[in-house]
Formats: C-alpha cells, structure tokens, sequence
C-alpha cells in the first residue's frame, strides 16, 4: 500500500510546508490594535493536510509507473472502448443526444448560456486541434481569425444588414484566407519560432482592432449585434438563446463530422506524418508546403466561424474578448483534452469551460482548483483527457 | 546499357568543408549498387543530394525512369524527387510514431493518391475507392515484406528489425524504380542481417527495382552487390565488382591506414 520511504518523505514534505506557509498561515498582525496573533492550530492542519496530500500523490505517481511497466500493450480509454462496440454505440450516442436535445427545455437560460459558450469553445478546440494536435504546429495566435469571423459579422451587419445565415459562409471563406495569410510568412518556422511569430500575428489583429477607431469602434466595441433570425423571425431574448443553443450544437456536429473524415483521410495522414518527421515526411513525398498551409487555412475556419456565433451570442464584441489569453485557454483544450484527439477535446472544452462556472460555489479558491485541476491532470495524463486512437484496418486475410 | 542514375561532378561544400567532392556514379537498370566508405566519407551526404534534401554546390543529377525520358534532378524538392521514382531510408530510422504501421505504408502511397480536402470532407466515392485501393495495396506491400502480422500495431512498439523493415516497406509504397538504403543492416543480428539480404535480392528481382545502399557490414554488401562504389573524404577512390574492390590498394589503405605510415 504506503511504503515507508514514502511516509517519511511525506513527513518532510509537511514538516517544509510547515515552515514555508507559516508568515502567512500563523502570523496574524492587527495593524488596528498593534497585536501580532500566532494561530498555532493553523500551522497543525496545514501539517496534516500536506502530510496526507503529499501520501496520496506519491501513491498515485507509483501506480502509474507500475502501470506503465505491466502492460506494455496501451490500454485504449473508456469512450473509445464503447465506440467500437456497436451494442453499446447506438445506445450511447442516442443517449447523449436526447439530452443535448432537452437540455435548454430543462435547465435554466443561464445553464444554457454556459454550454454555448463551451461548446463554442468544442469549436474552436476542434479547429486548432488540426493545426497542433494533427499538425504538430504550435499556434498562439488563434484567438486572431475568431476576432476575424466575430468582426466580419458585426461589421457586415452594421454597414450592410447582412443576416447571419450569409456571414456565415462568407467568414469561413475569410478565416481561410487571413489562414492563409499567417500560413505563407511561417511556413519556414516550427517550434517555438512558429508560436512567437503566431503570438505576434494574434497580438496584430488585436491591437489593430484596438486602434483604429474607423473600423470597429476601437475599444467602445460593436452593439446591438442581432441574434440570428429564423426564416426572418426574430426570437425575444429567451428564445433567442434556445436558437443559438441549437445552431451551436448543428455547427458542433458539423465540425466533428468534418474533422472525423479528414483525420483519417490522406490529407490527416499527412498532417500527423509532418508532426511526426517532417524529413521523413517529405521523403514520403509529401508537400511540406501545401500541407502546412492546409493546416493553417482549415484551423481558421472553424475559429472564424465560431467567432460569428459568438458575436451573435453576446451581441456586443470588443478587442478585449481577443486578448492572448483566449487563444491560452483554446490551447489549453487541445493538450489536456488530449491533442489530436477528437473526443478527448471536446471533453477538454467541456471541462475546462464549464468548470470555472460551476466552482463558483468555491468563491475566491476557483482560479487556484481550476489551475491545480490542470496540474494534476497534466502530471497523470499527459497525453490528455481521452488520448487519440488511430483507426483500427480490418483484412478478413488475418483471421485466416 | 543507359543506366537509370547518372551523377556527375558532384560537389556539395558546407562552408569550408567539402563534404563531396567531383563524384560520379551510375547506377544500371537491375542492379544492386553499394556505396561504401569509412565513416564520415559522405556517403549520406551523397543520398541528401541526390533526394533533395541538400543542394549540391555543383554537379548533374540525372535520372532515367524505365520507359521515360531523362531528367535532371538539381534543386528539385525532395518531394518532387519521390515523386519522379527515388525513394529511400534513413539511417537512423525516421518512422511516423504516432501511426500505425499500416498508415505508415499509406504515408508513403500519398504522393500516388489524387483526394483533397473536398473530396475527403465529402467523402466521394472516388475517394472511397481509391482509400480502399490504397489500403488493399498497402496491406499487400506489408504481406511481401512479411510485417503483416503487425497491422495495427502502432509503429514506434514494433521490434528493431521490423522498424527498418517497415522503413523498406513505406519507400516501396512510393513505387520506385530506384531505391536508396541508407544502411539497412546496422544493428541488426545475423539473422535478421540473413533476412535482409534475401529481402533486397527478393525485391530486385520480383519487383522490377534498382537499387543502391550504403552499408558497412562488408559481408552483406560483397554478397549482395553487382558494383561497388568507395567513397573516401569526399571523393570517389574505387569502383568495381566485389573482387575488384576488395583487392584494390587505395580501398585497403581508407579502411586499414597506409602500412608505410606504421613502419
């Protein structure tokens, strides 16, 4: 169960802790009275806490190392194991499918309101997830073509009352291209130098919203921006959201579809064969080039598209909403999902959205077990969530 | 007889340093070339030339496909050149590790297959039918190889020797005339060094392919090549059978040092 090693590292672990955390856990100075209170039985639990803390870690460090050498064949996780299984297949997905369903009916507009968000968020993990789960470039300037796909709705509707059906289309088509458009200058660049340059790219489009007042309004943003309207129908605010509840879910499955069939298509291939060795790649005889730029121009897309959702969503857009930290948190849904991994990002998204909401209940604390949940779920998953499974072949040559 | 690769003159400078040096080599329709040397001679210098990888500073590449005109390959993109019928392995062994091993196989059918995006997002029935017809096609490359049994494995856990034999196996899928081991043997035991052997016999004479490796277990290259090519510093110092090779003086004194330098 416990070795002794490591009660005993666990008992200096606690006893360090103790020291480090005592000017602020045990010294209470009351500037008012001029009295400095010493709250021993703070320094007690947080001895014991650590203690115990520090046991369960250790514990579950070594079950994972055991793990790792036991089986040398990978186990394949949960939700994949019950996709291939047709008996549970239907099943499942209806399941999940009635509740999506019913879901708005149900529970409250602002529980409705959240899960738009997240699943804006599925989106967008979906999207950036071509570009640095399947393509293995890491991209920091993503939030770029999402600012792009929100402007270009606001903007058009503003000057020229296109509804929300037609921007659609038309801010796919300029996600492609401003992708494009990133893509050309970064094709040279991987690694690191390829995330400074996108974190710059991002940061453009921000500061270039920000200060050209002509365009957008500058940081004053963009109001009244309609709610998507139904055969020319205008939903009151309740229904508005049930609508956009439904077209986010139709733009979700839409995209899980797409990039379900590109992921093991020749072009997929050759994305994961570029993360993978982009010598060997082009010795297969891959275009590095084209295939890059795929990636880029596919990525921005999907985020331009969820960019007008969300502009239709919030009805208000300003440069703030596209701030690093946006394309820090998409980002952060890719790896913890699991990169490359369809499912394994939607669950990130999932997660990782809702989480924050729903830990309100914990006050202050809620950015602190946000960010541990974070650390606790990168030191025992690395590989994410739901890590990704490659397609199984069938050949009846094997049963043979 | 006109022979499929034609190199000559070649020369490729890495600041100061020449790396090679005005060689030349040809290698004829069927035939198993070794190209041999001590190490850091250049000889995989030499295959990222002629691939595309490098540029070479100065110097003809050319190339004879079966059936086909002649064409330079200088400056052409590495991709291109696998495109055009050379394919090759690496040295240390580059496989895709995220894949597994069939995908690996269907990596190198990519540049055969014709589907974009569209198609694929659609996924039409000519698509279909060419993802399947890649597929079959790959499986069969992986039953000649005889790593069929790992299917579905994922690349990185197959056993050493079959990594370079699923190495051998992606460049087949390319469908070249020539291929370019980059030593194939190393690190594997006798056994499997047996089993090579008979592969690359296998392959030129059933597969219709040429082909040209770099290899310093001498007993497999003797065995196995119809011409030799010795590589030293840079510049070519031999050519011939395996007997030519062997016994001629400037080959000894790369590989055993000059005796009058002892004395």
């Amino acid at each position: 169960m416990v070795t002794k090693k490591e009660i005993k590292l666990s008992f200096v672990i606690a006893l360090w802790f103790m020291v480090l955390t005592f000017p602020i856990m045990v010294i209470k100075v009351n500037t008012i009275k001029n009295i400095v209170i010493f709250r021993w039985e703070n320094l007690l639990w947080t001895g014991i806490v650590c203690f115990f803390a520090s046991l369960i870690w250790n514990y579950f460090l070594r079950m994972k190392e055991e793990k790792k050498k036991s089986d040398t064949k990978e186990d394949i996780p949960i939700v994949h194991r019950l996709l291939q299984n047709e008996k549970f297949k239907i099943p499942f997905l209806v399941a999940i499918g009635i509740f999506a369903l019913v879901y708005p009916f149900v529970f409250s507009m602002y529980h409705t309101s959240i899960l738009i968000s997240a699943l804006i968020y599925v989106m967008l993990g979906l999207g950036l997830n071509i570009v640095v789960g399947l393509a293995g470039l890491l991209d920091l300037g993503y939030v770029a073509f999402y600012a792009v796909g929100a402007y270009a709705y606001a903007l058009l509707n503003l000057h020229f009352g296109i509804s929300f059906w037609v921007v659609l289309p038309i801010s796919a088509l300029l996600g492609t291209i401003f992708g494009t458009l990133l893509g050309y200058p970064v094709l040279r660049l991987r690694g690191d130098y390829l995330a400074i340059v996108t974190l710059g790219f991002g940061e453009i489009i921000r500061i270039v919203l920000e200060n050209w007042d002509e365009l957008g309004n500058g940081p004053r943003g963009i109001g009244n921006i309609p709610a998507p309207s139904f055969f020319g129908h205008q939903f009151n605010q309740h229904n508005s959201v049930i609508y956009i509840y439904f077209i986010v879910i139709g733009l979700v499955l839409l995209t899980i579809f797409f990039v379900n069939r590109l992921e093991n298509s020749r072009i997929g291939r050759a994305w994961i064969a570029l993360r993978d060795d982009e010598i060997a790649c082009q010795a297969m005889g891959i275009d590095k080039f084209k295939t890059k730029l795929t990636a880029f121009a596919l990525g921005a897309t999907w985020a331009a598209l969820g960019g007008v959702v969300f502009a239709a969503k919030t009805s208000f857009i300003n440069p703030m909403s596209f701030t690093i930290w946006e394309s820090i948190t998409i980002l952060c849904v890719v790896v913890i999902g699991g990169m490359g991994s369809a499912i394994g990002v939607i669950a990130g998204a999932l997660v990782l959205i809702l989480l924050p909401e729903y830990l309100r209940a914990v006050a202050e604390y809620r950015m602190l077990v946000f960010g541990a949940l974070q650390v606790i779920v990168m030191v025992f998953k690395p590989e994410g969530l739901i890590r990704s499974v490659r397609k199984i072949y069938k050949f009846e040559k094997i049963k043979e | 007889m006109e022979p499929i690769l034609n190199v000559k003159n070649l020369t490729m400078n890495f600041g100061g340093l020449k790396a090679l040096d005005t060689v030349d080599i040809s290698v004829e329709k069927g035939q198993i070339a070794a190209l041999i040397g001590p190490n850091g001679a250049g000889k995989t210098t030499f295959f990222n030339c002629i691939t595309g990888i490098y540029e070479p500073s100065e110097g003809l590449v050319e190339i004879t496909p079966p059936g086909k005109p002649t064409q330079k390959l200088n400056g052409l993109k590495t991709n291109y050149v696998t495109e055009r019928g050379l394919a090759r392995t690496f040295q240390n062994i580059r496989l895709f590790e995220g894949m597994t091993v069939l995908e690996n196989v269907l990596i190198g059918r990519h540049c055969r297959l014709k589907s974009g995006i569209i198609k694929a997002m659609l996924r039409s029935s000519s698509q279909k039918n060419e993802e399947r017809k890649a597929v079959n096609d790959s499986y069969e490359i992986l039953e000649k190889i005889g790593l069929n049994q790992y299917v579905n494995e994922m690349a990185v856990n197959l056993p050493y020797g079959a990594q370079r034999r699923l190495e051998i196996a992606r460049a087949l899928a390319t469908d070249p005339f020539l291929l370019l081991l980059d030593e194939p043997a190393a690190g594997m035991n006798p056994q499997e060094t047996k089993e090579l052997d008979d592969l690359i016999v296998w392959l030129r004479d059933n597969e219709d392919l040429s082909i040209l490796l770099i290899e310093h277990d001498m007993k497999l290259v003797m065995s196995l090549s119809d011409n030799i090519h010795v590589v030293d510093y840079g510049k070519k110092i031999a050519e011939g059978t395996p007997e030519e090779v062997k016994s001629n003086p400037d080959v000894i004194k790369a590989y055993l040092g000059d005796e009058s330098e002892d004395a």
